[in-house]
């Protein structure tokens, strides 16, 4: 092992690729001493929850919606439950249905994005999925099928996977019929041609071994399935407090080098995301999901943040069977088309609004996220507040950079930069959704 | 479908390699879902990565260039300096340069910031700290440097994505439509909003995206921006349905308030 006492290093990776949004890393060692190990999230403001002010709660999916492309569905929902919780309206049971296929679609799209495409590269030690598509063309053309795949899918439940249309507060504005079923089951039962290969070679990928005890924080719920659109908000700290008292679990702090919003709970930091659902609710994965984990030996409580992108590969197993079995459900029982709604009804009154504060927590696959919105007698929106997944987990990125940083300071600075770019990659961070930004700065 | 193999000017049998244009993507104050629709062309990008060198697009790979570009996407909106400053040194390398997606067309979203004054909504929104994170009223790309495509929709349409960098690797220009949504919802034979008593903005929003939100049960809000002339169908609306124009420019607002910056300029 190399000498690190005198060592010197500075890196600073401007825009970290690979990621959603801009965020920066800085690490600066002087004599072996660790100066500085910083992860900043700097991007231009977008202060949506200023902008919403005054508009009408029945706008608010489609404007929070435009958060964040890839996050648009988990938005969506968080968005419609937070408003149906300030007007008071109950969705119904086909609506819930088809809500947690929309976000099993949301898991295996973004799941298959970042655990193929974005963090593969790193594991097969080149800079993007670009040269694969010399190097291991048939996996690149299998990811892209399969993203396509679900978003065909999304097509024909949403109108399109990329801010959706049909979902909106009260329900859905176009039902799938029969045939919209047979489709997705059709594109759905062909995709394990795609995934098959790739879950096969997602165990040979080879993930940096570090952990670091921390507090994992997941919806959690009393019946047995794996809950990701309702539930209170649970602790690995065995805390739990129900989602109006979100901020209990996300107190908020302001990190003046970016424009996110920092959060801890329990103990200094706190980990959200595909890891802390599976450290909280391992049991009630499907068992195929299950069977996954046990043959690349994860099981809960794992402390390795590398290992959320296994997590991630294990739920895509999950939601792959429970969406197949909600479609097979909806065509076998079929589905009330009589609770088809019509947009903006609101406008004549037809719905009943009221003065409210409605706060929606659901599980996206970077983690759990809140929104919370207070309306007047118009329904017209007085304050907002969203709070997103990569936004809590930036402090926790850091408390691990301090950890992991002394145990790969004998390497080369290029691999250093590279362990903690993989790092911050990890945890999918997306920072469209609460900033955009990452700086590594080196210099020996 | 097909796509451009090759750039402007090659004869048939072109010399391979060496001439394929640079292409590089970038985003400034936007969510990247329109980056995310070339994703979500599935192989058919496999096509376009071996029509052109994609020399930089973060959110997908790292390779860095810093050399010129053929052709720049630009993706999001002007609401800071730095993002400014950026922008205008991405123009000075680019030959090509195509605003891609509403928040670069129009302003999209981002623009419901102007409806505020800057200081009061950083302040709500940030608390005392605000003046740590810098922010200018939000500007469309076309308000800061010159641009010469414009792909509009929040976001993009995939059709329209293939034609426009069809059109702009051979150099030629690309229109984009003028007629309003409501051209291509009535060949959709939708049910039009106003028969089941909703607003809908398709009457002065632009096509091309074939009606995507009325075919899905949903209004059209603008999201492509405001044809040039809205037609004497517009006017119509207003009057048959009694509508009050406040209710419409709120509707607006959501995507188009950027528009009151290039009032003195027309169209794009
Ligand atoms: S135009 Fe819409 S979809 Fe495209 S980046 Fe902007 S907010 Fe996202
Ligand atoms: S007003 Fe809306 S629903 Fe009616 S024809 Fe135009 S786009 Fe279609
Ligand atoms: S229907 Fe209107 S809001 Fe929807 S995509 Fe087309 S232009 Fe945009
Ligand atoms: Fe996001």
């Amino acid at each position: 092992m190399a000498k690190t006492t005198g060592k010197n290093i500075d890196i600073k990776v401007d825009y970290v690729t690979r990621v959603e949004g801009h965020g920066n890393i800085v690490a600066n060692v002087k004599n072996g001493k660790i100066e500085k190990c910083e992860f900043h999230v700097v991007e231009t403001p977008r202060l949506f929850e200023g902008m919403l002010r005054g508009r009408s709660i029945f706008e608010a999916q489609h404007i929070t919606s435009r958060i964040c492309g890839i996050c648009s569905c988990g938005h969506s929902l968080a968005s419609i439950a937070a408003a149906e919780d300030a007007l008071g309206v109950v969705p119904t049971e086909q609506t819930i249905k088809l809500r947690k296929l929309m976000l099993d679609y949301e898991f295996l799209d973004s799941h298959v994005l970042h655990a193929f495409l974005l963090v593969a590269p790193d594991a097969l030690g080149v800079p993007s999925f670009v040269p694969l598509v010399k190097t291991h063309n048939q996996t690149v053309r299998q990811i892209l099928r399969l993203k396509k795949a679900v978003n065909d899918c999304c097509d024909i439940l949403l109108g399109r996977h990329i801010h959706p249309i049909t979902a909106i507060v009260g329900g859905w504005t176009k039902l799938p019929r029969q045939k919209d079923l047979d489709a997705q089951i059709k594109i759905m039962e062909g995709m394990t041609a795609e995934l098959e290969p790739l879950l096969k070679l997602a165990k040979t990928l080879k993930l940096p071994d570090f952990t670091r005890e921390t507090e994992y924080v997941a919806l959690v719920s009393d019946d047995g399935e794996y809950p990701l659109l309702s539930g209170d908000i649970g602790s690995s700290d065995g805390k739990r407090v129900s989602r109006k008292e979100y901020r209990k679990s996300t107190n908020e702090f302001i990190d003046p080098r970016s424009s996110a919003k920092w959060t801890k709970w329990n103990r200094e930091s706190l980990f959200v995301g595909a890891l802390a659902r599976f450290n909280l609710n391992y049991d009630k994965l499907h068992p195929k999901a299950k069977a996954y984990a046990k043959e690349i030996g994860l099981k809960p409580v794992c402390h390795n943040p590398f290992m959320n992108t296994m997590a991630q590969v294990v739920e895509t197993i999950h939601c792959y069977y429970h969406a197949l079995g909600i479609l097979k459900d909806l065509r076998k029982n079929g589905l009330d088309y009589s609770q088809e709604i019509t947009v903006g009804v609101n406008e004549k009154g037809a719905v009943p609004v009221r003065a409210g504060d409605g706060v929606g927590s659901v599980e996206v696959p970077r983690g759990i996220l809140h929104h919370n919105y207070v309306t007047d007698e118009n329904g017209l929106i007085k304050q907002a507040n969203c709070i997103i997944p990569t936004n809590q987990n930036v402090n926790n990125i850091e408390h691990d950079f301090a950890k992991f940083l002394p145990e790969i300071l004998h390497m080369k600075q290029d691999d250093i930069r590279l362990r903690l770019e993989m790092l911050v990659r990890a945890y999918d961070p997306c920072i469209s959704c609460s900033a955009h930004y990452l700086d590594v700065t080196f210099v020996e | 479908m097909k796509t451009a193999k090759k750039p402007v000017k090659t004869p048939a049998k072109a010399p391979k390699a060496a001439a394929k244009p640079k292409v590089a993507f970038f985003d400034f104050a936007c969510c990247e879902g329109c980056q995310l629709q070339i994703t979500n062309l599935g192989e058919t990008l496999l096509d376009i990565l071996g029509a052109v060198d994609v020399v930089e697009f973060r959110e997908a790979i790292s390779e860095k260039w810093d050399k010129d570009y053929d052709v720049v996407f630009i993706e999001g909106s002007i609401g800071d300096h730095h993002a400014e400053e950026r922008l205008k040194k991405i123009r000075a390398r680019a030959k090509v340069l195509i605003a891609y997606g509403s928040c670069a067309t129009i302003g999209g979203v981002n623009g419901m910031k102007n409806s505020f004054e800057l200081d009061e909504i950083r302040r709500s929104v940030y608390g005392k700290d605000y003046k740590l994170f810098d922010s200018t009223p939000t500007k469309a790309v076309h308000q800061v440097v010159k641009v010469d495509y414009f792909i509009n929709g929040c976001p993009v349409y995939g059709p329209e994505i293939l034609e426009v960098i069809k059109h702009a690797l051979r150099g030629l220009p690309y229109t984009v439509p003028d007629n309003p949504v409501c051209a291509e919802c009535k060949l959709n034979e939708n049910v039009c909003m106003y028969e089941r008593g909703i607003a809908c903005l398709g009457p002065w929003t632009r096509a091309g995206c074939n009606s995507w939100c009325v075919n899905n049960g949903n209004i059209c809000y603008g999201c492509r921006g405001e044809v040039s002339n809205p037609s004497k169908a517009a006017q119509d609306v207003i009057s048959k349905y009694k509508l009050k124009p406040e209710l419409i420019k709120n509707k607006f607002d959501m995507y188009n308030k950027c528009k009151e910056n290039d009032k003195s300029e027309k169209g794009k």
